[in-house]
Order: C-alpha cells, then sequence, then structure tokens
C-alpha cells in the first residue's frame, strides 16, 4: 500500500484549489478552537439525541458517532463525474433486478453464472414475476466511494437494501452551519436540506397505482432499540410522515392498514428499514416479531409499495459487486464511469489460490458481512490471525472475495495532537423515483479516528465529517 | 394519530407528573419530619410517604423499615421501584424517543436533558440534605419546562390532547392517594378546634399539592380541615384538585370527540365524575363518608384510563 492521497495536500506542497480557502481558514485559527467547537458538537449531539446502539455493547447502550468538524471538501468538477457515475450504476442495478426477478437475460447471456443468484440466501424467490411500480426496486441507494488519487474515485460497496446515514448528513450540515457561520460565508457549499422533500416525492411517486390521488407513506422502523433508530424518527419527522412499527400495522383484505386513534388507516408506500427476513413472519422468519404478518401477500397483490423492494440484496451482495462493471455495460451499454476495486472471487480456483499467496497484502471479506465484521485487513493481521482467516477461507471459499488494500485519501482531521490526516470514505444518497433519480449535492463521509486505520465503520470508532461539495467550479 | 403515538404520550405525560408528585411528597415528609415530634405526632411520616406514592408493598418487600434514608432511595433512585423518581424519567425518555416526532423540540430538549443531567449530575447516592433538595427542585423543573413548553410549542391536536388526559389523570390520582392515607385528619370534628398536631398534618398535605398559600387566598381563614377537603375535592381553581382534573379531562376528551367526530365511554364516564364534582358539596360527602368517597374516585379515575386505553390506544 502506498501512501495516501492528501484531498487538501494533494501529493505535492501546494494546497489544492477546493481546500485553499480552507486552509487559510485553519492558519488564522487560535489554538483550541477546533477542540473547542467539538465538543460544542458533541453537546448538541447529546442534546439532541443523536445517538446509535452498538450492539453487543451493555455498557454504552447509546454511543455518538465520533465528530469531526474540519469539513471534507469536493469541488463541482469532481462532483459532477461521481454524480453522473452514482446515476448510472444505480440504474443499472434497478435494471439488474428488474432482470433477475423476470427474464434473467443476464443469465442466459452467460455474463454471471446461474447459481451465484439462485444458491444465494439474498436472492428472494417470492420476488419472481412479482411487478414492482415503475420497475423501481432500489428506491434508495447508499453507494459507498473511496479515493485513491485526484482522478481515481472506485466504488467500494452498493448498499441496496436499508442503507443508513443519510441523517448525519443532514445534522452534521446543521450543526457546521451553526458553529462555523463565518466558515460558510467564505465557501459556495451547495446545500443538503432538500434531502427529505425529495425522499418524500421518491416515495410518493411509487405509489401502487390503484391508491389515491394523496398516498399514504409511513416509515417502517423495527423499534427504539435499532442502532439507527434515530434516523428513523428524525426522517419521519422531517417527511411528516407516521413512524411505525409491526405492531402498528396489520393486513386485511390484502390492504395494509395502520391503528391510529381514529381507527385503521391504509398504508399505500412503506419505506421499510426493516430487513427482508423480518418484514412478514408467514413469509420469511416465523420467529419474527418486527414484522407484519401477511406484508407479502399484500405486496403481491399490489397493495403496497416497498421502498426498497424486497430481494435487493442480489444486487449489493460483495459476490455479485465484483460484476457491476460487465452489469452496466450489459444493461446500458455505456462503459462504467465509476471503477470497480479489482475483486478476487474466491470461489474460483484461480483466484482463490492467488488470495491464500497474498492473504497478507489483501483484505478479504465475508460476501454477505457487513459493518466492517467479519474481515481480514491483511497488511495490519498478525500471523496468527491470516492463518486462523486462511482455515476459514479454505472452508467454506464461496462465502469470501478479495480485494487489495487501497490506500484511501486523508482528510486533514482534528486530533488530539492537532490537525492530522486521516483515511476517509463517501456515501452519497441516490433516489430512485417513478421518472427521475436524484443525488443531492452531497454524502456522508465517513472517517477513520485512528492513525493508518483504514476501518470507517460507525460500529468500530469511525467518525463522520460534514462534506461541501462546492457549487461552483474553482 | 397512531393508537401507539397517542399511547406514549399519555404515558409521557403520566411518568413526567408522576416523578414531580414524588418529589413533592419527600420534600413535604422531609419538611414534616424536621418537625419535634410533639408538633407532628408519632406516626411514621415515611411510612405515609410510601402509602401517597403507592409504592408501600414493594418497599417492604426490599426493606425493613421505613425510614429517610431508605424511602428516599426508594423512590427517587432505585431502579427496583418502577414507579421511582429515576424510573419515571428513564421511562419519560425511552417514551419520548419512540414518539419524537410528536414532540416538539423543546419539549424533547426538557426530557433529554433532564435524563442526562440525572444519569451524570444525579447519579451517585445523595449524601446531604442540600443535595437532595437540589435534586428534588430539579426534578420540579422538569415537570415544570415539560408543561410550559408542551403548552407554549405544541400544536393543539391530538397530539396535545391526549399528553393533557395524562397529566390530568395521573394528577387526579396523586391528590386522591394523599386524600386516602390522610383522610382521617380531614374529619370534621366541630368540638376539636385542632392542636398543633392536625395543623401540622394539615400543612404537610397542602404542601404535597403546593396549595397552602392557595388555601389563604381562597378561603381567607385559619386551617380547617373540612376546608382543606373542599379545596382539594371540590373547588376548581386549585390546578391539582379532582374537580379541576376532571373539568380538564373532560375538556380534553371533548376535543378529541370534536375532532374525530365521536363519542365514546370516555367521554360519558369522564362527565359523569364531573357532574357528580359540580353536584356535591362537603357536608355531603363527610355524610356518605369522605373514605368511601376516595376510594370510590380512585376506582372511578381508574376505569376512565382504561376506556381511554380501549377507546383511543390499542
Amino acid at each position: 500500500m502506498g501512501i495516501a492521497f492528501d484531498e487538501m495536500k494533494g501529493a505535492g506542497e501546494a494546497i489544492r484549489p477546493a481546500y485553499q480557502e480552507l486552509s487559510r481558514w485553519l492558519a488564522e485559527l487560535p489554538p483550541d478552537t477546533l477542540e473547542f467547537r467539538r465538543r460544542e458538537a458533541e453537546l448538541l449531539f447529546r442534546r439532541i439525541g443523536i445517538t446509535f446502539a452498538v450492539y453487543g455493547d451493555a455498557e454504552a447502550q447509546e454511543r455518538l458517532i465520533p465528530f469531526d468538524v474540519v469539513p471534507r471538501i469536493i469541488s463541482a468538477n469532481e462532483w459532477r463525474v461521481l454524480e453522473r457515475g452514482l446515476r448510472q450504476r444505480v440504474q443499472a442495478i434497478n435494471m439488474f433486478l428488474r432482470d433477475i426477478y423476470h427474464g434473467r437475460d443476464i443469465l442466459r447471456a452467460g455474463l454471471i453464472p446461474d447459481e451465484l443468484i439462485f444458491r444465494n440466501p439474498v436472492f428472494r424467490p417470492e420476488m419472481n414475476g412479482q411487478a414492482v411500480p415503475h420497475d423501481v426496486y432500489v428506491h434508495i441507494a447508499g453507494i459507498d466511494v473511496v479515493r485513491v488519487g485526484p482522478e481515481d474515485f472506485f466504488v467500494l460497496e452498493d448498499n441496496a437494501r436499508t442503507p443508513s446515514g443519510v441523517s448525519y448528513m443532514l445534522e452534521n450540515r446543521e450543526i457546521m452551519m451553526r458553529l462555523f457561520p463565518d466558515l460558510f460565508a467564505r465557501h459556495r457549499v451547495a446545500p443538503v436540506e432538500r434531502y427529505p422533500e425529495e425522499l418524500l416525492a421518491t416515495l410518493g411517486s411509487v405509489a401502487p397505482h390503484a391508491s389515491s390521488t394523496e398516498p399514504t407513506v409511513a416509515l417502517l422502523t423495527p423499534g427504539v432499540y435499532n442502532s439507527a433508530f434515530y434516523e428513523h424518527s428524525f426522517l419521519a419527522d422531517k417527511l411528516g410522515i407516521e413512524l411505525v412499527e409491526g405492531r402498528d400495522l396489520i393486513v386485511r383484505n390484502g390492504e395494509v392498514l395502520m391503528r391510529t386513534t381514529e381507527g385503521m388507516k391504509r398504508v399505500d408506500v412503506l419505506y421499510r428499514r426493516v430487513d427482508d427476513d423480518f418484514l412478514d413472519p408467514l413469509t420469511f422468519r416465523p420467529d419474527s416479531a418486527l414484522g407484519v404478518p401477511g406484508l407479502m401477500s399484500a405486496y403481491a397483490a399490489g397493495n403496497i409499495t416497498l421502498a426498497n423492494a424486497v430481494g435487493t440484496g442480489i444486487a449489493d451482495d460483495k459476490a455479485v459487486y465484483s460484476y457491476m462493471p460487465d452489469i452496466v455495460r450489459f444493461y446500458l451499454g455505456e462503459e462504467p464511469i465509476l471503477k470497480n476495486v479489482p475483486t478476487w472471487r474466491c470461489r474460483e480456483d484461480d483466484d482463490l489460490a492467488y488470495v491464500l499467496d497474498h492473504l497478507d497484502k489483501l483484505v478479504v471479506k465475508e460476501v454477505h458481512g457487513s459493518g466492517g465484521y467479519g474481515m481480514l485487513i491483511g497488511p495490519a493481521a498478525t500471523q496468527a490471525q491470516i492463518d486462523s482467516f486462511r482455515d476459514r477461507l479454505k472452508h467454506d471459499p464461496a462465502n469470501f472475495i478479495a480485494q487489495p488494500t487501497l490506500a484511501l485519501s486523508t482528510c486533514p482531521t482534528s486530533t488530539a495532537a492537532g490537525l492530522a490526516p486521516r483515511h476517509v470514505d463517501l456515501r452519497p444518497f441516490v433516489l430512485t423515483g417513478r421518472d427521475r433519480i436524484t443525488v443531492v449535492p452531497g454524502g456522508l463521509t465517513r472517517v477513520a479516528m485512528q492513525q493508518d486505520s483504514l476501518v470507517v465503520n460507525s460500529s468500530q470508532g469511525g467518525g463522520t465529517k460534514d462534506t461541501w461539495i462546492l457549487h461552483e467550479d474553482i | 394519530m397512531l393508537s401507539r403515538t397517542a399511547e406514549n404520550l399519555f404515558w409521557l405525560a403520566r411518568y413526567i407528573e408522576r416523578a414531580e408528585y414524588l418529589a413533592r411528597t419527600i420534600e413535604a415528609t422531609l419538611r414534616a419530619t424536621a418537625l419535634p415530634s410533639a408538633y407532628i405526632g408519632t406516626t411514621n411520616e415515611w411510612e405515609s410517604a410510601l402509602a401517597t406514592a403507592g409504592a408501600a408493598q414493594g418497599f417492604h418487600a426490599r426493606y425493613e423499615t421505613a425510614d429517610e434514608r431508605s424511602v428516599v432511595e426508594y423512590l427517587s433512585f432505585s431502579p427496583d421501584n418502577p414507579s421511582s423518581i429515576r424510573s419515571c424519567i428513564d421511562s419519560a425518555r425511552l417514551n419520548s424517543r419512540s414518539v419524537r416526532t410528536a414532540l416538539t423540540g423543546e419539549m424533547w430538549d426538557t426530557i433529554n436533558s433532564g435524563w442526562i443531567e440525572l444519569q451524570s449530575a444525579w447519579s451517585g447516592r445523595l449524601r446531604t440534605r442540600d443535595q437532595l433538595t437540589a435534586f428534588l427542585r430539579f426534578v420540579q423543573e422538569i415537570s415544570l419546562r415539560f408543561d410550559g413548553s408542551a403548552y407554549r410549542t405544541m400544536l393543539r391536536n391530538d397530539a396535545y390532547w391526549f399528553s393533557r388526559l395524562g397529566v390530568h389523570l395521573e394528577r387526579a390520582d396523586n391528590t386522591a392517594r394523599i386524600l386516602d392515607v390522610k383522610y382521617h385528619v380531614l374529619l370534621p370534628d366541630k368540638e376539636h378546634v385542632g392542636g398543633p398536631l392536625d395543623y401540622y398534618q394539615w400543612t404537610a398535605i397542602l404542601r404535597s399539592v403546593s396549595a397552602l398559600t392557595a388555601y389563604r387566598w381562597v378561603y381567607r381563614d385559619t386551617l380547617k380541615p373540612w376546608l382543606i377537603a373542599d379545596l382539594l375535592i371540590l373547588n376548581d381553581t386549585l390546578p391539582r384538585s379532582l374537580a379541576s382534573c376532571y373539568g380538564n379531562l373532560v375538556r380534553n376528551l371533548d376535543r378529541i370527540g370534536v375532532a374525530y367526530g365521536r363519542q365514546g365511554p370516555s367521554q360519558r364516564h369522564a362527565r359523569g365524575i364531573r357532574n357528580r364534582f359540580e353536584q356535591s358539596r362537603m357536608d355531603d360527602i363527610f355524610q356518605r363518608g369522605l373514605h368511601e368517597f376516595i376510594q370510590e374516585f380512585l376506582a372511578d379515575n381508574a376505569r376512565l384510563g382504561d376506556h381511554i386505553v380501549t377507546q383511543y390506544l390499542s
């Protein structure tokens, strides 16, 4: 792994244009200001209640995600490319899902092996032939992008199920505007505040055909103990829709109804933040108390839109990921704008042999893992860790993929020892409605707070930054 | 609105009201027990504090004797007591979190920052009287801020009305409990002028519903037990009187009924109780038996809670 690209300093000594104003401002800043503001921000987060739960950590039931007050800046030019790439990718993902659950042209063309789809636990046979309004499967996508050079953006992961983090995009901005009005005045930062409105319009546009002119949208949460509950309540509030739990809903005569103080009320669109497995105990896990019995039958009857659709996991599966460039070419006849990280599929013998020989240099991930769990970062691992991982890998190669360790770009970050470069990634959010795709200029920047660490996941101590997309070219 | 949301708002308001009531009960008991026994008598005031809090049974399952240390601990901080101040604030915060969309920012901030302060500043045991008094004031301030921010910032719709129902139902229950425990010192005995013993018992009652000054303004008289009973039961100018609580319950239930275009058992039941207050005089109540009256009321009040749950919250 080479030396990481720094988004402020670039390769040489000169400050990159997008960061010049920030760099001047940082230089003028009285000492301790950043630390002082960081504490102020933390207090605000705590009071607003922007916390998340960490599973298996009884001590810290509610934790704050560390917030770094130094913004991450992306120039208008860079964003234009990113945005085009994101639209292209999400469009292809939706076409891929439509195809997988209907004609399966891509399988017949031999581009993807059948068993990768049909033996995949996230493939949902219930969705075969099921129509979804306007063929939109992934209404909300969070695409994880990393940068390794001035022009080099890679998609690290497509999150097509129930991506979270958008509340941080919005709240980080609110808090930054409160803490640093002066710094905003010196930049032209594209606003992100329209996101809730765009999301509501997106969800409303995909209501079932039969529904009334004013569709009722609700957000389905697993409940107050879910790690992302704050985000669920935040979004429901901003969208002005009911935040429902499974126990608030019943299915009657093929319709989904919510229990209100005035009796039962029909729901047309469910922005569900509950995983497929827990949606309907009659169809999926029978022990789930989070879901709604009969929901899938109402879905099959076309009486409710689920956003995202059921079965989208087959598109963000890490093994399918490696085929994304082919998927883009196949459906759109275009070259992918955003690159994929080179990926070895351990299910294939040659790749497996290569990976086993280079474990100390690669990142090996479980195909269905998430949150940074169950992965091996070769260069940072001990020999013992590598050896035990090798056994797991040999035992079930199809369950793993491997990628080179990327030198994720760094951004100046406020640390105990002053400003220092820390590795970052970016999760922009892409909305797909009936007739348009919307990408709000911004996203969630996650930052590895530990020196040299590449793990940005909040469940593992990663932090966040406000992400600024400059409105004009510099 | 979602039934669950209404239910959460209703209970949230009840928890906060209950926490305040507990704080005032402890405060009044501290005052009473600071007096020489010639003034307050030999009854165990901490025992009656437990009784008015409805916590005697749970307490005695864990403690031998009711003294200041154990009762304050049990009523304020004990996680074993589902109705301790701490448990109330914890439950209120949990309820608020799940219905944040129905709360204004100010209300959330009151509950959340109160909860945070309770976790940090008041987490240990209180060693001194000063600390305890400061704590009890802090709890009452949460309730004042909560009520004030609800009044000043909430939309006047069903969310507000359900939360008011919680406040007044709980408040009526609390006032009735004090009367239930202390009714014997309020029984009129025309021959008896009232020694110092009774006087301090009476002021303790009034203090626990913060009505001592109000008494003077309403009756412009020395403390008379039947007037104290009148103030707490029938005088609808006192916000904590049973009559006032029922005036408010009827008003808020009516608003819900109008908004939803439908009345039900809750409205009828509440109106029945309110009418009884309007038509009663203290003499009649004493004649029929104060204790019986209070016990009947407690059961009626609980029944209204059940009606509200069946009609709207489930």
